[in-house]
């Protein structure tokens, strides 16, 4: 008796999980197109999860980065690209939804930042490096001539 | 100019870690905005989520006074939180369509049973595509929409008691 009801509660779970719809049929579905398919993970990888936001819709199970899945592969599937769905997303939500940096209005210090400081860090090298090479006459006969019995053996 | 070396390097550190502590102390706005707002509502169809109650479409927005596009669920407790606010709207001659999200029918049936019918439509939405097509990040959202169609103003999250003038406010001005 007391396994009968046993049994009879495993069965029930299934039964109570049948609460919530089924998932959208491309957000646990990969694309037949291997090609297609590789396609649309790199981009879901590089797409917000809205739900969960620090995930991307490839690493989040929340049903609406399912749901978001399943619009990647299906507009995949139609023959739009994966620009074309990435604006999609922008369009609606903002830069926010893509994890690839665009170049916009607030984004552009990202890109001119690192070049700014690579153009100041030549700049000091230059300097100092053209400095040394106009002293070095002075210091090799400083060194010769100065200290002979400091150096290191 | 030796001196310097030192201090530079210093008060940026200084610099970042007050950032970072300044920014720890302040609330952040978790919310994502829809870029939809003073554009067209776009073109869905959605079928009826119960019997008895029509789908919602986009033509059922076009014409006569503004509308409240309401997404909700059954599943969501903040939904419950706002719909005596949302029967006070419709009991002010607001008409509210309803998108019920990943919702089941029999679910749909006893919410309304539960908390009321404040909606002369609702659709399904089972895989959110309206929900994507309009720039919702969540459920619910209330979103004002004018006569002609056009997605004037977006409410995140429920709507509480002292939402409610806003939003007759911003329906107010969408009929001008």
């Amino acid at each position: 008796m007391r396994w009968l009801a046993i049994i009879l509660a495993l069965l029930a779970a299934p039964a109570l999980a049948q609460q919530s719809m089924p998932p959208a049929p491309y957000a646990y579905t990969q694309l037949e197109d291997p090609a297609l398919e590789e396609e649309a993970s790199a981009l879901m990888e590089t797409l917000r999860c809205l739900k969960c936001q620090s995930q991307s819709i490839a690493d989040s199970d929340a049903p609406m980065a399912g749901d978001m899945r399943h619009q990647v592969r299906s507009r995949l599937l139609d023959g739009e690209t994966p620009t074309e769905i990435r604006a999609w997303l922008v369009r609606r939500y903002g830069d926010y939804v893509s994890y690839q940096p665009e170049m916009s209005a607030s984004t552009w210090p990202l890109f001119a930042i690192p070049i700014a400081l690579l153009a100041i860090v030549a700049l000091v090298l230059l300097r100092r490096l053209g400095k040394r090479r106009s002293d070095a006459p002075d210091n090799a006969s400083e060194i010769t001539a100065g200290k002979p019995t400091q150096g290191r053996g | 100019m030796s001196r310097l070396v030192y201090i530079v390097p210093l008060a940026l550190f200084a610099f970042f870690a007050g950032l970072a502590g300044y920014m720890l102390t302040q609330d952040k706005d978790q919310n994502v905005p829809s870029q939809m707002i003073e554009q067209k509502l776009p073109d869905f169809s959605l079928p009826p989520a119960i019997e008895g109650i029509p789908g919602a479409s986009r033509a059922d927005f076009v014409g006569g006074e503004p509308r409240l596009l309401n997404i909700w669920a059954s599943w969501c407790l903040p939904c419950i939180a706002e719909a005596p606010q949302l029967e006070a709207l419709s009991d002010q001659g607001v008409e509210i369509i309803g998108i019920a999200v990943r919702d089941r029918p029999d679910a749909v049936e006893d919410f309304l049973s539960r908390h009321g019918n404040p909606y002369t439509r609702i659709g399904a939405d089972d895989i959110s595509e309206l929900m994507l097509e309009i720039g919702a990040s969540g459920v619910p959202e209330t979103y004002v929409i004018d006569a002609q169609g056009n997605i004037r103003y977006q409410h995140i999250g429920d709507v509480r008691a002292s939402d409610v003038p806003l939003l007759l406010e911003k329906l107010d001005e969408a009929r001008s």
